[in-house]
């Protein structure tokens, strides 16, 4: 015993105590007060990895898949996790100099160190299977597919649109996406994103020191499954499509084609048009500022909907129509036309002359005819003043589908040009009357309209009086639940018996008349002939029908730039259209290889395949 | 003291319950704790296997159990009589190790057979206990004071050297835990305060630079002076140790800063935490602290943790088993843990205050020494409060020859605190 020295076990014991007490603050501190400790431990070991579901895919109205998914692979890299590796290595797999690797390992470290960044895009399936092999050598680095579109028919590229990644801006407005997501830019990919896209879906997974991955956290607890896009049924013939395409091969113009019964647009074409397959993969920036620069072509623009041209001759069908409802004329109205109309010293010719009624006019295309008539229907004495007959008119033409967008699922339309009561007022200085505007009667002077509103025209006469709005996507989702956003009819506002002469003036002007370039044995077809005016060279060549009469399946429009006179290209593209559609097959080869050879421009946009 | 009374029927006759419990609970601690760090999330079906870590341990924690059984059933005078024997033999062996051992992480202080691995240093934490009980039980009437406590050093001494040759620093610092030992058989307080005074001014110097070193030197003489009241003999006796403590903060400097090569010193730097190395010593230890701190309130559950499972913390299984307590087990638990092992410590000191024999108490106050040391270095390295040095957690960490070592300090308590 040593009791001498025995008060020290306290001294020990007290300084024990102390020293642990130390030690229970501080875990205290590390444990329960600092919160930063959880994240880093999960930033360490979990790795939340997106899933994104496949897009949907597109058919056509015949169920031929004409939008399909490819999956490529990215390389991924979380700056902060990357430890050093076999620099040489890696650049000898992605085939690129050490100091290009160097420079976008640099850039992912500013955009985010704990982010991942792509460092090597749409890599081929070779080099994945090569870089998988050796992955665990590069630590901070990881492999992520993506999937993207490819278009097993290279037509159609202005409606199906593109995706892209989003842009920075897109993401301020847009939580769902991340940098790098991709997104629909253009036609159907951008109006119906939400429903192509589906829902991206996550995966947790523990990764270790080395970031290799070791297996789900929590047994999959937190993981969010992928919801898959959902695929698209689209009112497209792409055969008609793509012969369509054909057809326009080396012309400027459009082609709408419309089911007038539900405005189902069975094709639209744009001409020059490019192959869609460009605008995807490595090679989608530099074929897209190809394209883009290209100014006297304009491949990326959209005619069918954007384009804005005088509609010409085709545009008296409406002013008779207009004119019939507003009581101004009726079938039996004669006019005598004496070769023209004139205004003062000015006369608006006429190629023809005699006594004209609505059919005959319109059989003639006479302007004459048609001058009158939209000369009293704004001058109408029902009204006080030319302002008032003119407004009546304009709520008639509006409602037949001009000066106005139709909100269709394809972004971008133009609304065409009908000018306001106030325009014409400000010009004139208030002081004017019919024959100031006449031309518009005939479809020239201060009148714009899209080829998918002239189409739509054409749709409203072969139903006598209605439409439902043009659109491309008839169903969604694999039960093809119909689209629901077109089924509203739309009433044109003009009795359906006022359709009848001017249907059978086109009628006749197919079998006796201006157009009877566009006669098929065995089909009935009411046409209406038109060129419009263009102040910057040759005249365009328009053409506008519908067949068969007594059961319309096809509302067909179509503009050739610079093609002369309607009956030249227009009427015979439009018939063999028509003939195709209805008979699955033309007979008439010599014209259609006549269609085909004509070129009025050089375009390469077409045969071009991708690169890779 | 009267064997043949004894009833030999119950081995555990008269030993402390509390301490078995205590000990019984630790080692399935630790064997969870090892279990766990090495399960394997992945695999679907898991055997039991015994050439794994927790099959190893398992294995250690029984061969451990006999050797407590025997040590329990033997004649508690053989530790006495024999303690000499025990010392030199023990001595003998780890110097032969030096020579002849086998390398594992840098220090050579393995005997290697077969597969068999074993560091004969912890047998020396054990000798040395038993040869200080018997030195300081004994020694007083033979020897002068002061010679005593140079005796007392020297037998601490010798298996710290030669633990430094071994390489293995953390080992001999557990040596110098039995200055707790001393100051409780009256080792001078002044001359503890003092050496304590010392490695503060020492790490100082190291970590931040002699200037504030000096400073810290100078606030603490201004303070004792205006203690001393004007004793001039006292003042005088201050500036002296003052004027000695900045003697030693200039050779230490000069040492460090002159004498070391510079890879020597990167490695003092980076036990202090002075230069970052995000690979090395600073990443194990913010590895560490991550996986400490992310275990909460609570923790994530057994078997749930990330951290310890996934290799991020460094030596898991061993010196850093406290991660894997503290992310599983969370707050709660390191504070159980952290309170048995206090309540062993105290417990033994209890114990050895009320022991008969000055043998026994000076012994069990050598247990609780070590345990206490190993405890404070071990969980303070993983929370960051002490520069990482590798020394096991008692019974916790995976090994058999800490295992071993720890099981004979306290059994042999056990038996010789029950010996009355
Ligand atoms: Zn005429």
């Amino acid at each position: 015993m040593n009791p001498l020295f025995q008060q020290r076990k306290v001294i020990i014991i007290l300084v024990m105590l102390l020293i642990m007490a130390v030690y229970v603050i501080r875990l205290f501190g590390l444990q329960v007060v600092d919160q930063t400790y959880k994240d880093r431990a999960a930033a360490n070991a979990i790795r939340e990895i997106m899933v994104t579901p496949p897009r949907g895919l597109i058919y056509d109205r015949n169920d031929s898949l004409i939008v399909a998914n490819e999956v490529v692979y990215n390389l991924m890299a979380i700056p902060k996790n990357i430890q050093a590796f076999d620099t040489f290595d890696l650049c000898n797999i992605l085939e690129i100099e050490k100091e290009e690797l160097i420079k976008r390992l640099e850039k992912a470290k500013v955009y985010s160190p704990i982010l991942p960044s792509i460092i090597e895009q749409q890599m081929s399936k070779e080099d994945y299977g090569y870089l998988q092999e050796k992955m665990h050598k590069f630590p901070g680095f990881y492999v992520e597919s993506r999937i993207l579109r490819s278009y097993p028919i290279p037509v159609a590229a202005h409606i199906l649109g593109y995706i892209g990644e989003i842009t920075e801006e897109q993401l301020k407005e847009e939580t769902y996406y991340q940098l790098g997501d991709y997104i629909g830019i253009s036609g159907i990919e951008k109006s119906y994103e939400e429903e192509l896209r589906g829902q991206k879906g996550k995966r947790m997974v523990l990764v270790d020191v080395h970031n290799r991955e070791q297996g789900s956290y929590k047994n999959g607890e937190e993981d969010v499954r992928a919801v898959p896009g959902e695929n698209l049924w689209s009112t497209l013939d792409i055969a008609l499509q793509e012969y369509g395409e054909k057809l326009m091969e080396g012309k400027k113009g459009s082609i709408v084609a419309i089911e007038p019964k539900t405005g189902e647009i069975l094709c639209i074409v744009s001409s020059p048009s490019y192959d869609p397959n460009l605008l995807v993969g490595k090679s989608r920036s530099k074929n897209y500022s190809k394209l883009y620069t290209d100014s006297v072509n304009l491949p990326l623009f959209n005619r069918a909907l954007k384009a804005c041209y005088p509609p010409g001759s085709t545009f008296k069908l409406a002013n008779g129509l207009i004119a019939e409802q507003e009581g101004v004329l009726t079938e039996y109205t004669i006019y005598s036309c004496g070769g023209g109309y004139s205004i003062g010293n000015h006369v608006i010719g006429c190629h023809h002359s005699g006594a004209t009624n609505l059919v005959s006019g319109v059989q003639h295309s006479c302007n004459t005819y048609f001058c009158r008539a939209f000369y009293n229907t704004v001058s109408n004495h029902r009204y006080h003043s030319v302002q008032e007959g003119y407004q009546a008119w304009r709520n008639h033409i509006t409602r037949l589908g001009f000066g106005q967008k139709f909100n269709t699922d394809l972004p971008y339309e133009s609304k065409g040009i009908i000018p306001s009561v106030e325009y014409f007022n400000k010009k004139y200085k208030n002081h004017w009357n019919g024959n100031y505007i006449v031309s518009m009667g005939i479809g020239q002077g201060e009148v714009g309209a899209t080829p998918l509103q002239m189409a739509n025209l054409i749709a409203i006469i072969a139903n006598k009086g209605y439409y439902y709005r043009p659109h491309v996507v008839r169903c969604i989702g694999d039960k093809q639940t119909p689209n629901m956003r077109y089924t509203q009819r739309m009433e044109s506002g003009i009795e359906s018996r006022y359709f009848n002469p001017v249907i059978e003036g086109m009628r006749l002007a197919v079998l006796h008349g201006t157009a009877t370039g566009a006669k098929i044995d065995g089909i009935t077809i009411a046409g209406k002939t038109g060129t419009a005016q263009n102040p910057h060279g040759a005249d365009h060549s328009v053409f506008a029908c519908f067949a068969p009469i007594e059961d319309p399946q096809i509302a067909v429009f179509v503009l050739v730039e610079n093609g002369g006179w309607g009956a030249s290209y227009a009427c015979p593209i439009a018939s063999l259209i028509i003939e195709y559609y209805l008979n699955r097959e033309v007979k008439r080869t010599d014209l259609e290889q006549r269609m085909i050879s004509t070129h009025f421009i050089k375009t390469n946009n077409k045969p071009t395949k991708t690169e890779d | 003291m009267y064997p043949g009374i004894e009833n030999k029927s119950r081995f555990t006759k008269g030993a402390d319950k509390y301490l078995l419990m205590i000990y019984a609970a630790l080692v399935f601690i630790g064997w969870l704790a090892i279990y766990s760090s090495t399960y394997d999330a992945l695999a679907e079906v898991r055997t039991f296997d015994l050439t794994d870590f927790y099959g190893r341990q398992l294995l250690w924690i029984l061969v451990s159990a006999v050797v407590g059984v025997i040590i329990l059933l033997i004649d508690s005078n053989i530790f006495q009589t024999y303690a000499g024997i025990i010392y030199i033999v023990c001595m003998g062996l780890i110097l032969l190790v030096v020579f002849f051992g086998a390398d594992i992480n840098g220090a050579k202080s393995w005997i290697r057979i077969g597969s068999f691995t074993f560091q004969p240093i912890e047998l020396a934490k054990f000798a040395t206990a038993l040869m200080l009980a018997k030195f300081f039980s004994q020694g007083k009437t033979s020897l002068e004071r002061r010679t005593q406590w140079f005796f007392a050093f020297g037998l601490i001494l010798i298996p710290a050297a030669i633990a430094i040759l071994q390489k293995d620093t953390g080992s001999a610092l557990v040596f110098f835990s039995f200055i707790i030992l001393f100051y409780r058989e009256g080792f001078n307080t002044g001359l503890i305060l003092l050496g304590i005074l010392a490695i503060f001014v020492f790490v100082i110097t190291i970590k931040f630079n002699e200037l504030y070193a000096i400073a810290c030197l100078t606030v603490l003489l201004i303070v004792a002076c205006v203690f001393n009241n004007g004793n001039t003999k006292k003042i005088i006796r201050n500036f002296v140790v003052y004027g000695s403590f900045v003697l030693f903060v200039f050779a230490v400097n000069f040492a460090y800063t002159q004498i070391l090569q510079p890879h020597q010193r990167q490695r003092i730097d980076t036990i202090f935490g002075k230069s970052v190395d995000p690979k090395g010593a600073d990443f194990n230890l913010n590895q560490s602290k991550i996986a400490i701190g992310s275990g909460g309130f609570v923790g994530k559950g057994y078997l749930h943790g990330t951290q310890t499972k996934l290799n991020f913390v460094p030596e898991q299984r061993t010196d850093f088993i406290f991660c894997s307590i503290g992310e599983e087990f969370g707050f709660l638990g390191s504070i159980i843990l952290i309170g048995l092992y206090l309540t062993m410590v105290i417990r033994i000191i209890v114990l050895s205050e009320k022991a008969r024999t000055d043998f026994t108490r000076i012994y069990g106050y050598g247990v609780a020494s070590i345990i206490f040391f190993h405890l404070f270095i071990n969980i303070g390295m993983t929370i960051g409060l002490i520069p990482v040095i590798g020394i096991p957690l008692p019974l916790i960490s995976y090994g058999g020859s800490s295992m071993l070592g720890f099981t004979l300090l306290i059994f042999t308590f056990l038996k010789l605190s029950a010996e009355y």
